[in-house]
């Protein structure tokens, strides 16, 4: 059964080996000099200080190998559809599945032999390009510090990625019984699903991290002054909400929305001469005259220690929700783990239909 | 001995359709069996369920002693030929053989080669470029070689010309007199069978119509010429098939145990063709009958 599986297998092993062999060179060629690159140019201007241009010039270097990031985000999905899908579909479709399984081979068994061979290819691509590129990538990535921004283009979720396309596209092609169908179905749902748990499912896989903190009043009327930040600037922050008194979300980003817009911290006189902070509500403290504007414009210290007494006494405050760096890793093997699953549920469920149903 | 196929009950429903219903069986083994119906009749329900491809709603079937069953053994004794002879249009000729070797413990390389010798099957060429005569024989091939104790096949020639038809059939008999074992094959022509079964089971609106030796049904049904008269007031031996009347004439299908001694009937023998078409004949009238009663009810 193992032979035969390859026999019908082995142009497709073979296409998508080969091109992973050919990248893998390309890599190991290039990778080394991205590392010395980095020794040479990167570190020393970071030992000096500012080195924009030096690091500008150095996360733009082999944009097109930069681009199998993107590649190992359709990798998956092309399996599913291409490996997947056809794997019953076409013998449905054809009615060859009465040739195969009338042959002296339980058909649990050929199953078992299809899912396992092609399945694991299928992983072994997906990971193994991923490995390659997490690879090549490091020193790109240490300079860009934005983990999260690659999380799915890195490391270990592509495998299970792949092992999910898979078997959601081998599904798909049983319960349709066509190709094309099963084809369209595999790459529908298989987006749906990424993009579900991309945004619904990773922020919240580990409880987030909370920061909150009273807004600092900017300098007259404007965007306030960041109070709060992340630890680190590679940590994904999942939400930045201004609050007020009563725990409602009136803002995001260091901003108020009013009247339909989102503006900054924005200060106005009521009808009775008390200042009023748009969008939250009447200053309880009295502000200075307007007319002792400082010399060059701006508005006068004591204009911003009342703005500043007004947004405290208000209770206007910033609520940063964010996943630390630190936690990059687990949350890998956390959604390794949910597409890991999802895939085992599938195969498991192939395995039942194809004795229960055709039986 | 047990049966090459027995079948006690069975029946397959798709959604509200019976697709086979009641069917009750035993085709002893060593028999070249015939199953004859209409398109649609259930004959291929029938043969998916002896090998497995198909779970039955209702009742049993057994094939060679056993129920069938997804297991090596089970699978192993029993060669399938499907309807239109699927076969991977990607693989070769040579690559259906070493997939029969790989796939069947009991594979008879020897045999499958000098087979597709006999056909004139070129091993390099893809099944996707075979013609159907050849594809069928690739596939009764795949069949054989695997040395099953029943060969099913379903509707083997339907896709057939003529020509390729007589040599499959003919090279089908050849396998048959070498081969010790039992074959099931299915058609819609009763002379595709005819000249090659000495079993038959007539299947028609998805039930048994009849089914016995080829010799011991021609041997029991007999056509009766006479004036015209109530079927009722037959001798109790005679069971009428079918019958049609002028107004002086009635003309009867009829099985009978024994001679027909009724001095007022002219008693002819009957072809297997008109045997059969006696029985699915009957079997459309009792279906519009039941169609009409059921009318009535509404």
């Amino acid at each position: 059964m193992i032979r035969l599986t390859w026999r019908q297998f082995r142009a497709q092993a073979t296409v998508a080996f080969g091109a992973l062999a050919v990248i893998a060179v390309a890599l190991a060629i290039t990778g080394p000099q991205l590392v010395h690159l980095y020794h040479t140019s990167v570190v020393p201007c970071q030992a000096q200080g500012d080195c924009s241009i030096a690091t500008s010039a150095f996360v733009s270097r082999d944009k097109l190998l930069q681009g199998l990031g993107l590649v190992l985000v359709v990798v998956p999905g092309v399996i599913g559809v291409f490996w997947g899908a056809p794997l019953m579909a076409r013998e449905l479709e054809t009615g060859t599945y009465k040739l195969a399984w009338t042959q002296s081979v339980p058909r649990k068994r050929w199953l078992a032999v299809k899912l396992g061979l092609v399945g694991l290819s299928s992983v072994a691509v997906a990971g193994l390009l991923s490995l390659m590129v997490t690879w090549w990538s490091s020193p790109i990535d240490r300079v860009n510090a934005d983990p999260f921004t690659v999380f799915d283009q890195r490391g270990i979720v592509p495998f299970g990625y792949a092992a999910f396309a898979f078997a959601l596209g081998v599904t798909a092609g049983m319960l349709l019984r066509r190709t094309l169908p099963a084809m369209v179905a595999t790459l529908v749902v298989f987006a749906g699903a990424r993009l579900a748990v991309t945004n619904w499912v990773r922020p919240y896989l580990m409880a987030p991290f909370r920061i909150i903190s009273g807004v600092q009043a900017p300098a007259g009327n404007g965007p306030s002054n960041p109070a709060a930040a992340v630890p680190n600037p590679a940590d994904w922050i999942l939400s930045d909400q201004t609050v007020n008194a009563a725990g409602h979300v009136i803002g995001q980003d260091g901003a108020i929305s009013y009247g339909g817009g989102r503006f900054g911290i924005l200060f106005g006189l009521a009808g009775d001469g008390r200042t009023t902070l748009q969008g939250v509500g009447l200053c309880p403290n009295g502000f200075p005259a307007r007319t002792g504007a400082a010399p060059g414009g701006g508005p006068s210290a004591a204009f911003n220690r009342a703005a500043q007494e007004c947004i405290t006494r208000l209770q206007v405050r910033q609520v940063l929700t964010y996943q630390p760096t630190s936690r990059y890793w687990p949350l890998q093997w956390y959604e390794l783990a949910i597409f890991a699953g999802l895939a085992l549920v599938l195969a498991g469920f192939c395995f039942w239909w194809v004795r229960r149903r055709f039986a | 001995m047990t049966a090459a196929l027995a079948a006690s009950g069975l029946g397959k429903q798709y959604g509200r359709r019976w697709a086979l219903s009641d069917c009750t069986l035993h085709i002893p083994q060593g028999r070249v069996v015939g199953l004859v119906g209409p398109n649609g009749a259930g004959k291929t329900t029938l043969l998916h369920l002896a090998v497995g491809l198909l779970r039955p709603t209702a009742g049993t079937i057994e094939v060679l002693g056993r129920p069938p069953s997804d297991d090596a053994g089970q699978l192993g004794r029993v060669g399938f030929v499907a309807q239109d002879t699927p076969v991977y249009s990607a693989l070769s000729v040579a690559d259906h053989l070493r997939l029969g070797a790989w796939l069947n413990p009991r594979w008879d390389e020897e045999m499958a080669q000098r087979r597709i010798g006999q056909v004139g099957l070129d091993p390099g060429q893809r099944a996707g470029g075979l013609s159907g005569g050849q594809r069928a024989q690739l596939a009764l091939t795949l069949a054989v070689a695997k040395r099953p104790e029943l060969l099913i096949l379903d509707e083997p020639v339907a896709s057939l010309d003529p020509l390729a038809r007589r040599e499959f059939l003919q090279l089908l008999m050849a396998t048959v007199a070498e081969g010790q074992f039992s074959i099931v094959l299915s058609s819609h022509l009763v002379a595709d069978l005819e000249r090659v079964c000495d079993y038959l089971v007539v299947l028609a609106s998805s039930r048994v119509q009849v089914a016995g030796g080829v010799d011991e049904l021609l041997a029991t049904h007999r056509r009766l010429f006479g004036p015209r008269r109530d079927p009722k007031a037959l001798a109790a031996d005679l069971q009428v098939i079918e019958e049609s009347r002028t107004d002086v004439q009635s003309t009867l299908i009829v099985r009978c145990d024994g001679p027909v001694h009724d001095p007022a009937w002219t008693v002819e023998e009957l072809s297997l063709e008109d045997l059969v078409l006696a029985y699915m004949g009957r079997a459309r009238q009792q279906g519009s009958a039941a169609h009409r009663r059921l009318g009535v009810l509404r």
